[in-house]
């Protein structure tokens, strides 16, 4: 049962997800005495995947592939199943790899389970643990296809070094026109700041600031922590913080490894969204504020108090850090 | 314009998830149900174009009869018609099976479903349904206008957006973005007396293979209580995130 990993790249650059998308493949490939390889779509150098045991990989370069199209990657992903034989396929969850995902399964009549965390808890019968009900509970689901797809929930494995002896081969998948339905006309990234999708740190506001003239303080401790800024819904619904700031169940999920939490009551909206982040840190002046109930370490106090000490105490801390 | 809106009954947010049959099954008792939060967004941009472009909107549901308030919730919110296909929705691809189904039968132009339903966060209907019928597909969108039968939308990106245009039939992973949530409709008086006399047409399923199965649930061990720091005692703050969490 040999494996394939879609290993994504952002502007030629492996992103974080792929690495550990490939420490998780690396280990399940142990447990069934198997290899592990790659599919890379322009990515320019790929050796930093044999930091993670990859054995090989298939590396696609075309320009017709430089803006992304779910149809197009989904099959020269497929294609690359095909040319491996390969009976499990795993993919990330960035938007890019959900919106392909369900693509490639119908494509090659594979079982698709999303929101995998953690291993396989057996491989025969085929059986996964997934995030199901806003992170409320766990559902372990069969898959009974010969071929199978994994979703791996972002920040769920972690990244673990394995050296490998990688072989690099190109793969000139075909590409039809018919895959290019949906035409990009342009892109808008925000520049220079961690986007919310890639950061291992977030910090998030809400109403308890008061008002959008005091999100000064946030984004510098962001910038301190190298974190990215998110807000609470009302402060989105306010119009106080730009919409795709807005994290939570109708907002953007976030699976960060540290979330701290200032002025936010913690509806169960908020928290179904941010749940799956590792560490969570609460800065609230209600002692009885709902997310004190599900956060690791709580501060009871005023946001305008704690946040600027906060800032300078950690500017000393990376100093002397660094 | 036909509009064909994909609704799941999902467990209202606030709902307490508990499981029966020795954790196999969802266990529905005392649940408040509701249309998916990703699907009404879709609605209510459906009931613009209604407005606006003169669409017609059916709303589809694949469950058995505990679902058909939900639908008739989506009439009276200004759905023409409803179906429900009479199936237990289990399996994402058999679901989507159901509902490409009825895209088929129907010639719609426009089908718009949650990107994600909020019971099993699957992410995955919308897409198998363009991949059986091989229709253009927008994920995670956040705009989107109709000119003819020319399409131009924006799909949000990690970090950004993205603006597409392509052509009818189009099937849409749809989200908040579509509208924002003070646009949602509340169903009113009149919209809830004559969603009774609309139209809900109960057909049976297709032939579709079932390529996963939920054996069982389980719910988070218990979380541990949260350790406070004094709010004049910043330093051990950072030391336990750095030491013990090690997250800085």
């Amino acid at each position: 049962m040999s494996i394939l990993i879609y290993a994504e790249s952002a502007e030629g650059k492996f992103r974080k997800v792929a690495f550990e998308l490939a420490s998780y493949a690396k280990k399940v490939a142990e447990s069934l005495g198997t290899t592990v390889t790659a599919v890379t779509i322009n990515t320019g150098d790929v050796s930093e995947l044999s930091k993670y045991g990859v054995d090989k990989v298939l590396k696609v370069t075309n320009d017709k592939l430089a803006g992304f199209s779910a149809k197009a990657y989904a099959d020269v992903i497929k294609q690359a199943v095909q040319k491996e034989g390969a009976k499990l396929v795993l993919l990330s969850s960035t938007t890019d790899s959900i919106y392909l995902a369900p693509l490639v399964a119908v494509s090659l009549e594979a079982g698709f389970a999303s929101n995998v965390v953690g291993l396989p808890m057996s491989t025969s019968p085929f059986q996964v643990k997934r995030n199901a009900f806003s992170n409320k509970a766990f559902n372990i689901t069969e898959i009974s296809t010969d071929v199978k797809i994994l979703g791996l929930a972002k920040n769920s494995y972690g990244i673990f070094e394995s050296a490998s002896n990688l072989v690099e081969e190109d793969f000139n998948p075909t590409i039809g026109d018919n895959d290019f339905g949906i035409k990009v006309e342009s892109v808008e990234k925000g520049s220079g700041k961690v986007s919310l999708a890639d950061a291992d740190i977030v910090v998030s506001a809400g109403r308890g600031l008061k008002g959008p003239e005091n999100w000064g303080m946030i984004e510098e401790l962001a910038s301190v922590l190298g974190a990215a800024t998110a807000c609470s819904k009302p402060v989105s619904d306010l119009d106080w913080r730009p919409h795709s700031e807005h994290v939570g169940q109708t907002g953007k999920p976030v699976a960060s490894n540290l979330y701290i939490a200032i002025g936010i009551s913690g509806a169960i909206q908020h928290i179904a969204g941010i749940n799956s982040s590792k560490v969570k840190v609460v800065i609230n002046t209600d002692p009885e504020a709902p997310f004190f109930k599900v956060a690791d370490y709580g501060i009871v106090g005023d946001a305008f108090d704690v946040v600027p000490r906060l800032i300078e105490k950690l500017k000393a801390f990376k100093a002397s850090h660094s | 314009m036909k509009i064909l809106v994909c609704i799941s009954h999902v467990p209202d947010t606030t709902s307490k998830i508990n499981f029966t049959d020795g954790d196999s099954q969802f266990d529905a008792n005392g649940v408040q149900f509701v249309i998916n939060p990703n699907d009404e967004f879709g609605l209510t941009r459906a009931v613009w174009f209604q407005e606006q472009q003169a669409a017609t909107i059916t709303v589809v549901n694949v469950g058995g009869p505990e679902t058909e308030p939900t639908l008739r919730k989506a009439l009276a919110i200004g759905a023409n018609d409803a179906i429900r296909v009479n199936a237990n929705p289990t399996d994402s691809f058999f679901v989507a099976k159901q509902l490409a189904e009825v895209i088929k039968n129907g010639s719609y132009d426009i089908v718009i479903a949650g990107k994600e339903s909020l019971d099993y966060n699957g992410g995955m209907v919308p897409g198998m349904i363009a991949g059986i019928l091989g229709y253009n597909f927008l994920n995670s969108c956040i705009d989107i206008a109709i000119d003819g039968s020319n399409v131009k939308a924006i799909r949000e990106i990690d970090g950004g957006k993205e603006a597409v245009s392509t052509t009818l039939p189009i099937i849409i992973g749809g989200q908040k973005g579509l509208v924002e949530e003070k646009d949602l409709r509340i169903p009113n008086m009149r919209g809830i007396m004559t969603a009774r006399t609309k139209t809900l047409t109960v057909l049976e399923p297709v032939d579709a293979s079932i390529n996963t199965k939920a054996v069982k649930f389980e719910k988070p061990a218990p979380k541990s209580a949260v350790k406070l720091v004094a709010a004049d005692n910043l330093d051990e703050l950072i030391n336990l995130l750095h030491n013990e969490a090690k997250v800085i």
